[in-house]
């Protein structure tokens, strides 16, 4: 299915890769009792988040990577492609683990667990995520950056 | 029963991501470009997890404890500070510059090494900056 004024898009591939993230969490609320956050999981995975290195996040980190790979392997090469900048890359990066950090979420805790639940600090953390994602891709055009 | 839920939840988010086309950071930077060839794909994903997540904070509400036994650990929902504004507004810069958040880039790590691993590593670089810097 696709829609014509956006012939790219993917809808009804999205609406159901959606409805397995939402399945997914919904799997690991109920059945631990916590926010399925990769960014927070991943942190507790690693140990970089204080306190003690936590074994379940390391299985819900290495079982992520399993699941997309899985679907590769199955469906056939899915279409990746990531900028050719690497210093660009890696700054990205950089921002993006002191930025979720800081924020406590990403657009899986705060985007998916957190506006689900109607938490209002929440929502304010994912409009404001999506307003900046924005302007820095408008910015970058501005420059002739990143296509 | 915890490492049951951490799995299946794992494999379900991962495949999740890669069919919903979030895998490619070009698609979620089209996402967010929305003076170019806009790409809506990312709010059928949002739409679909959010679908089937609000109701789950209904039965959430009526429960005791979790399924594995502990009592639910969740995070606040009402304070709005600047450390969540400026860190969000961060990530925001981030994800706009490399299509990247941290899901979908830890679920490349199989399927595009060599890029996802540059990002991933500066990702740890930047969760270890701020727990140094901004946590003493």
């Amino acid at each position: 299915m696709t829609i014509a004024a956006f012939p790219y898009a993917m809808p009804l591939h999205g609406l159901v890769g959606g409805l397995l993230i939402g399945t997914a969490a919904a799997v690991f609320l109920l059945g631990s009792g916590r926010i399925a956050g990769v960014s927070g999981l991943f942190a507790r995975a690693t140990g970089i988040a204080p306190g003690r290195r936590d074994g379940a996040a390391a299985l819900f980190i290495v079982a992520l990577i399993g699941g997309a790979a899985l679907v590769n392997v199955v469906s056939g090469p899915v279409e990746q492609t990531f900028m050719d900048n690497w210093p660009l890359l890696a700054l990205g990066g950089v921002i993006v683990g002191f930025g979720t950090r800081m924020g406590s979420g990403c657009t899986s805790g705060h985007g998916v667990c957190g506006m689900s639940r109607l938490s209002p600090r929440s929502i304010v953390a994912t409009l404001t995520f999506m307003t900046f994602g924005v302007l820095t891709v408008f910015a970058m055009r501005l420059m002739g950056l990143g296509g | 029963m915890r490492q049951f839920v951490a799995i299946l939840s794992g494999l379900l988010f991962g495949a999740g991501l890669a069919i919903g086309g979030m895998t490619d950071p070009a698609r979620v930077r089209a996402f967010l470009d929305i003076l170019g060839q806009w790409d809506p794909t990312l709010a059928f994903v949002m739409g679909g997890a959010l679908l089937v997540m609000a109701p789950v904070w209904l039965v959430q509400r009526r429960m005791d404890k979790s399924f594995d036994g502990t009592t639910f650990d969740l995070p606040g929902t009402s304070t709005i500070d600047g450390k969540l504004l400026v860190g969000s507004a961060l990530f925001g810069v981030g994800w706009g510059i490399t299509g990247l958040c941290p899901g979908p880039a830890v679920a490349s790590l199989a399927t595009a090494f060599v890029p996802a691993i540059v990002f991933v590593v500066a990702m740890i670089a930047g969760m270890i900056l701020h727990r140094f810097a901004l946590k003493p």
